[in-house]
């Protein structure tokens, strides 16, 4: 691949963005460049990281889950319950438990759009606010909070592996699980087809509503283990945990390059999305920037990157004169997972 | 060896039968050319063959055997596949993805049995566009392909799949002349490799050169078929229109009045070239041409919707520079838009809102809205032209076709206009529409306006027009007075000949 070729990569100008914010807040405070500081960003990120990974799933089939957060509060809630009633329970169950209740929650998500053929936006807006309600009622309103957890329970994600945190390890399992799945499982490549263009999916025999069913379960499954990740690392369960998260989710995709005209996303955009959210969450108070200015700058970065999408969206003509030649390809347009 | 077999097939729409009775066989190594006007069944035909659409009545027989098409999937398992004009296929993916999509080549063995095989689907991508003799990579993305490109991977996709019958739908209608050389190649190859192909074309010259039989179509009616040997362009031309006009078109001749608009030498770098015309008072003036000749964007240009690249247009003697749409009917040029539900009306707004949105300034009189004169001019237009609605506060999405197209019309009236284009303005409305389009029409002219007619239905041009200007590629063919233009005359030019 050329250079040319390599910089309209949408992956390499991230990567070169995130360098070069990373050398300028390491120019203002050297500390945050030190391994130690850099692995505690990583593991920051790594929750948002997988919910970014299953949330290009469904954007790719053109749809949009905001329930995620609600999700993983509420799967949180129920692990934490558990933990303080039953602390005898092994680990593993915890483990295996979440991502089946974070399953549940997505499945009927995926039921109502894919089935009853209800909009994506409509649905999980209602199940954003159910899901959060039902924590509500579960835990009565209280809180769980730190003493009241098993030891196992906090301690799980914190054990390191190889010097890696078991967290990371986590969230390197689901994304790289991710990405071979789309992109080397009919199913998966079945969701790029779906949509980018439903009409012709059906034509090639893809089932349009399995597709959609599984990418909001996956959603939900990952959103379950990320709930149980996310209440055992801040070590508290309430009503609100990460709310408004999802709106945070959504934006690592669209930084990633994920299209949410659907059928154009990659695990490799995804993540570096969430980096360089992270890296902005977890570098301007290090260099005594107010968290205000994240929010701006997140704001500003997406609409960059919806601009610089659609701009190999110009209309060509019909070409009704005979001696006209095609116009060239425009020189701007990329290959799918990275427009330019 | 007749792989395909289609009998007493027939498909009706509300209020239309599409198809009646058809049949057509194809054989193996042959090219059929469909031939049939605009509405003749053709597009229907093709999407019962592909399995979108299922007949009312009929058989499909393939090697002999009856099929039933459930879905479209159906209908490409069989063997069937369909290279339409706006190619059906994923713009975001690569080649290689487009052709294997839904039946990636996997690994096979090993732990990773299940896996998409990367190699192979473009190994083998790569030796089908071999075969082919193209220079497309396997990874190219589809977006960056040219349409005459994107055909042949449409081609490639049915060969891959050893689809045994290849419909393509106008194949060259938006291809250069070097690239349509290519594509007969291809089709050379199909026909080598002992494919059916079924070929639609309006273009006789390409159906000569490459069809071995034909099969013609009126009014969803089967005409006739042979071999393309035995018949002359004139003979066919004939079979396509040869109807007694069993409409009868209330015309209304005016004398023309002195010219109200004048366009002289109108041209876009890649669709339409040198057009010129002067349109009278009192004047309808029909443009005819195939579906693609050119003339709806000539008209755009004319409304300030794409820009031209060089021409004059003068309004009553006056020249005027539109530049985007609203010049346009500042100066006195209405357009009702062919495609009613995309560029026309604005479904969930009401009629009068839809009826005053293009004068919304001129109602009103500044900024603040004055309902009960908007109600009031919406409720004359939409009486003048007799739209069936329980009140004007109806949105435009519960009205009929028919309805939705009066709606449409009044509110380009109530813009005062005095040259208003009609872009095929009764396509898909039912006959009793249609006469009080073509009866409104009549009283348009009475009243002083100048009509621009774009149709491409033949009897509608030849009964509502005085003058007739038929387009073919992007120029302007021939010109017609009313009594001179004959069915034949006119579709003769249209299809490019002399």
């Amino acid at each position: 691949m050329d250079l040319t070729a390599l910089a309209r990569r949408r992956e390499v100008v991230l990567l070169v963005l995130i360098a070069l914010l990373l050398a300028a807040v390491g120019a203002r405070a050297p500390v945050f460049l030190t391994p130690a500081s850099l692995g505690d960003v990583l593991t920051d990120t790594a929750i948002l990281l997988m919910l970014a990974c299953g949330q290009m799933a469904v954007i790719l089939t053109r749809g949009i889950d905001l329930s995620v957060a609600s999700n993983m509060a509420f799967t949180g809630m129920c692990t934490a319950l558990l933990s303080k009633y039953h602390p005898e329970l092994p680990i593993a169950v915890t483990l295996a438990l979440a991502p089946l209740i974070g399953f549940c929650l997505g499945a009927v998500n995926g039921a109502l759009i894919a089935w009853v053929k209800i909009p994506p936006i409509v649905v999980t807006l209602g199940t954003l606010s159910a899901y959060r309600g039902m924590i509500f009622i579960l835990s009565g309103g209280a809180s769980v909070v730190t003493h009241e957890f098993s030891r196992p329970y906090l301690d799980f994600p914190r054990q390191s592996l190889f010097g890696v945190s078991a967290l990371l390890w986590i969230a390197l399992v689901v994304c790289a699980g991710m990405a071979v799945f789309l992109n080397f499982s009919r199913t998966g490549r079945s969701l790029y087809a779906v949509g980018g263009n439903p009409l012709a999916a059906r034509y090639v025999g893809i089932g349009i509503e399995r597709c959609q069913f599984l990418v909001y379960c996956l959603s939900g499954a990952i959103a379950g283990l990320c709930g149980y990740l996310w209440v055992s690392r801040y070590a508290i369960a309430f009503t609100e945990v990460a709310f408004g998260y999802e709106l945070t989710v959504i934006a690592a995709c669209v930084i990633g390059g994920v299209s949410v005209a659907g059928g154009i996303g990659s695990v490799s955009g995804c993540l570096l999305g969430g980096l360089f959210l992270g890296i902005i969450g977890n570098a301007l108070p290090v260099i005594q920037v107010s968290p205000f200015w994240q929010m701006a700058i997140s704001g500003f970065v997406i609409l960059c990157a919806v601009i610089v999408n659609s701009r190999s969206e110009a209309r060509k003509g019909k070409l009704i004169l005979r001696e006209t030649e095609p116009p060239v390809p425009a020189p701007l347009q990329v290959r799918p997972e990275t427009p330019s | 060896m007749e792989i395909l077999a289609l009998s007493g097939v027939s498909k009706s729409f509300p209020g239309v039968k599409a198809l009646d009775d058809v049949r057509l066989s194809l054989r193996a190594g042959e090219v059929m050319a469909l031939v049939g006007e605009n509405g003749a069944g053709k597009s229907t035909l093709v999407k019962i063959l592909t399995g979108i659409e299922k007949p009312d009545a009929g058989e499909i027989l393939i090697d002999g055997a009856p099929v039933d098409f459930g879905s479209p999937f159906d209908a490409w398992r069989a063997g069937i596949t369909a290279i339409h004009q706006e190619t059906v296929m994923f713009d975001d993916l690569t080649v290689a993805e487009n052709i294997h999509m839904g039946h990636h080549p996997t690994l096979g063995r090993g732990p990773f049995r299940r896996f998409v095989d990367w190699r192979a689907m473009r190994a083998h991508t790569s030796a089908v566009l071999a075969r082919l003799e193209v220079n497309i990579s396997p990874d190219t993305v589809l977006r960056e392909l040219t349409v005459a490109q994107k055909h042949i991977v449409g081609i490639a996709k049915a060969l891959s799949h050893d689809s045994r019958i290849v419909i393509m739908d106008e194949p060259t209608a938006a291809l250069s002349q070097h690239e349509i050389g290519e594509l007969y190649k291809i089709v050379a190859q199909l026909k080598a490799a002992g494919k059916a192909v079924l070929f639609i074309s309006h273009k006789f010259d390409e159906l000569f050169a490459i069809a071995d039989r034909w099969t013609v179509l009126r009014d969803g009616r089967f005409i006739g078929a042979g071999t393309i040997g035995d018949v002359t362009r004139d003979e066919l031309v004939t079979m396509m229109v040869g109807r007694r006009l069993d409409q009868v078109f209330p015309k209304v001749t005016v004398p023309i009045g002195e010219t109200v608009l004048e366009v002289e030498d109108l041209s876009h770098p890649t669709e339409f070239d040198g057009i010129s015309f002067k349109l009278g008072r009192g004047e309808i003036l029909g443009f005819y041409g195939l579906v693609g000749a050119g003339r709806s964007e000539a008209m755009q240009a004319l409304f300030g919707i794409t820009r031209p690249s060089r021409g004059r247009v003068r309004i009553a003697g006056r020249e005027i520079t539109v530049r985007n749409p609203s010049d346009a009917i500042r100066a006195g040029i209405a357009y009702v838009p062919e495609d009613r539900q995309i560029q026309g009306a604005i479904l969930p707004m009401s009629i009068t809102e839809n009826i005053t949105l293009p004068m919304v300034d001129r109602v009103n009189g500044g900024p603040v809205l004055r309902p009960k004169r908007e109600r009031a001019l919406a409720r004359r237009f939409g009486e003048r032209l007799a739209v069936k609605a329980t009140h004007w506060d109806q949105p435009v999405a519960n009205l009929s076709g028919g309805n939705q197209q009066k709606v449409l019309i009044a509110k380009w009236l109530a813009t005062d206009p005095a040259v208003i284009i009609l872009d095929e303005p009764t396509k898909g409305i039912d006959v009793g529409s249609k006469a009080a389009v073509h009866e409104f029409m009549g009283e348009l002219v009475k009243s002083g306006l100048a009509v621009i007619l774009v149709s491409s239905e033949l009897p509608e041009i030849l009964g509502m027009s005085d003058n007739i200007i038929v387009m073919h590629e992007g120029r302007i063919r021939r010109r017609f007075r009313r009594a001179e233009a004959t069915a034949e005359a006119v579709v003769t030019a249209a299809t490019g000949g002399a």
